[in-house]
């Protein structure tokens, strides 16, 4: 015969003995939580302790040098900025057409899976690979050098998957009754994407687009691959000329550095000195990227907040 | 008569409309599918590009010295072609990185879906995912000049590159990725499981455990399988913080160089094109491109046989 348990006092002991559990495991919970908040802290205070110094308007403007005092990353931040131009010209249109494909014309057939498992197989490919891809592609293979040109597009094969998932999302989310109100309407399918579905769910794209780039600036593993230069005392040629056709694209093929090599460059230096440097260009990497993924995050909150189909 | 006329020319001038907006609908059409093309394209072109190379690499190596050789030294004169050393240090440092990622990610994971009060749970996701936007440039520099000295303190003897300093970091770095991941799954099992397991007296932990992560379990498995091709393909952190030295060893307070920290290493340097030192960053990349697949194809597998429908 099974022990029945009919004393209130031992059943009062076994809830308590579970509850206890509970209670530990809700320590363990925010013990973990704690470890991942301390150790961002302790990352930050870091940086911040040793590269605030070396923080002023000189660092902004001035180019690397081999005297660590006077050294800056103002070729850095014009190659980021120039860099993430041309990844954003050529991931955005690319990610958000494949997107609308596969979201709302693509059969259910075998090319269609292909390309969703495919999909899901190059956000798992390691940037790394990309860096190969890009070096031999790019950099030999078309001839483009190890340039402006061949960095921006090595970065947006990179982000693709992402903006491309983004896109998909946001279009999932639009409920089927606007595509029925525009077909019942007599629009084609494209006046329906373009009219209708693509400025709903442009809110949700822009977020992807975001934190696709923020995660593209941080990228140094393809860009070292690709055999970028680490020591840039100069700028790109300029895009705006002063005679005839005003715009140039020389700066495309032109030499350059990112911010994340030039911080790499710094740390694996010996001298301390340098490795301030670093800590000072690490904190304004880590503000833009925190910037750009806090902007996203806080894109994401209103549009769950002001969009109710 | 001319009623009739009049009605065939719009009858036409329709057509024609009908004809120039179908042409355009196909056209964008074909070029929405074009792009979405482009991503096999992209694979096809990184598994070429790797293969070619890799062919030109192999004719000067064995396969079998590639596999078996215990050097990795393919700059020296006395050229050693075998990537088993590193392979080794991929390895120790992945797998302390998923010593330290797995169980605390799915530790947050658990409290953040099944235990956090929802203020808690509003702020620390967020949080997360800033955690996980951070260059992984930066967690190397914080890595070598932060947990390097801290560790060293502990262990005297620890070198100013080691693996175990870069996989710690590796490893925190990760957790963002596996505790959403599975996060996420956990919260996809319906409310009714849990309202059962309540029913039946069951305390939340029970719940967690016995309920809720079997039920999640392909999605939590899709998350640690991406957990694990992350660490194997991480470089930056390995680069800076582990040293590059190619070292055939499983202890962990060794400096060793990774597949990916070799490639990096000769990028570095100026190494001509065509060159047997060029082909064997894209055998490098070859292996690690092998060894992160395996892993996705597991993982989706798992998610495939495994998954629980509602």
């Amino acid at each position: 015969m099974m022990k029945s348990i009919n004393n209130l006092e031992e059943i009062r002991k076994i809830i308590g003995k579970h509850k206890r559990w509970d209670l530990a495991f809700m320590i363990a919970g925010i013990f973990a939580l704690m470890i991942a908040v301390l150790t961002f802290m302790a990352l930050f205070a870091h940086m911040l302790f040793d590269g605030m110094p070396r923080l002023s308007w000189d660092f902004f403007t001035s180019f690397p040098s081999r005297r660590p005092e006077s050294a800056g990353i103002l070729s850095a931040w014009v190659g980021t900025t120039l860099v993430m131009f041309v990844t954003a010209v050529s991931a955005v249109p690319l990610g958000i057409g494949s997107g609308i494909y596969l979201e709302e014309y693509a059969p259910k057939n075998l090319i269609t899976e292909i390309i969703e498992i495919n999909v899901t197989n190059l956000a798992g490919v390691p940037s790394i690979i990309y860096g190969l891809l890009a070096l031999g592609l790019f950099v030999y293979q078309l001839g483009f050098g190890q340039s402006i040109l061949a960095a921006g597009l090595a970065l947006a094969l990179l982000i693709l998957p992402v903006v491309i998932v983004a896109t998909r999302e946001a279009i999932r989310s639009i409920p089927v009754t606007i595509r029925e109100g525009a077909y019942a309407l007599g629009a084609t399918k494209w006046q329906t994407v373009s009219d209708h579905l693509l400025p709903y769910s442009s809110a949700g794209i822009l977020t992807g687009i975001i934190i696709g780039l923020a995660r593209a600036i941080g990228e140094t593993a393809p860009i070292i691959t690709i055999g970028a230069l680490t020591f840039i005392a100069f700028l790109p040629p300029s895009p705006m000329k002063s005679e005839f056709p005003y715009i140039s694209f020389e700066w495309l093929m032109a030499p350059f550095t990112v911010m994340p090599i030039q911080m790499f460059n710094w740390v694996s230096r010996p001298e301390e000195a340098f490795q301030l440097n670093a800590a000072a260009a690490g904190l304004v990497l880590v503000v833009m990227t925190l910037a750009m993924n806090g902007l996203a995050i806080y894109l994401r909150y209103r549009m769950r907040k002001n969009i109710k189909w | 008569m001319a009623e009739e006329s009049h009605s065939k020319a719009a009858h036409a001038g329709k057509l024609g409309y009908s004809f120039r907006r179908n042409l355009h609908e196909r056209l964008i059409e074909v070029f929405l599918f074009l792009s979405a093309v482009f991503s096999v394209a992209i694979m096809l072109a990184i598994i070429v590009m790797l293969v070619k190379e890799s062919i030109i690499f192999f004719q000067h190596v064995s396969i079998w010295e590639f596999l078996t050789d215990t050097q990795w030294t393919p700059l020296f004169d006395d050229a050693h072609y075998g990537i088993l050393p590193l392979v080794s240090g991929t390895l120790v440092s992945s797998f302390i990185a998923l010593l330290v990622a797995l169980p605390l990610g799915t530790i947050i994971a658990i409290y953040l879906s099944e235990f956090a009060p929802f203020t808690i749970r509003e702020i620390a996701k967020p949080f997360l995912e800033l955690l996980g936007g951070i260059p992984t440039v930066v967690y190397g520099y914080f890595a070598l000049l932060f947990i390097t000295p801290i560790l060293q303190i502990i262990f005297p003897e620890l070198p100013g590159f080691s693996l175990l300093s870069a996989g710690l970091v590796m490893g925190i770095m990760i957790i963002p990725y596996v505790s959403s991941m599975t996060e996420d799954a956990m919260r996809a099992v319906p409310m009714n499981l849990r309202e059962g397991s309540y029913a039946m007296g069951a305390t939340r932990f029970q719940t967690a455990i016995r309920v809720v992560m079997p039920a999640a379990f392909s999605g939590i498995a899709a998350a640690y399988i991406l957990g694990i091709s992350r660490a194997v393909g991480e470089t930056m952190v390995v680069a800076i913080a582990a040293g590059m030295q190619p070292n055939l060893t499983w202890n962990p307070m060794e400096p060793a160089a990774t597949i990916t920290a070799y490639i990096v290493q000769v990028s570095l340097g100026d190494l001509p094109h065509g060159s047997i030192g060029y082909q064997t960053i894209f055998a490098a990349g070859l292996t690690l491109l092998i060894l992160t697949l395996v892993f996705n194809v597991i993982g989706h597998i798992m998610r495939k046989r495994y998954r629980e429908i509602y």
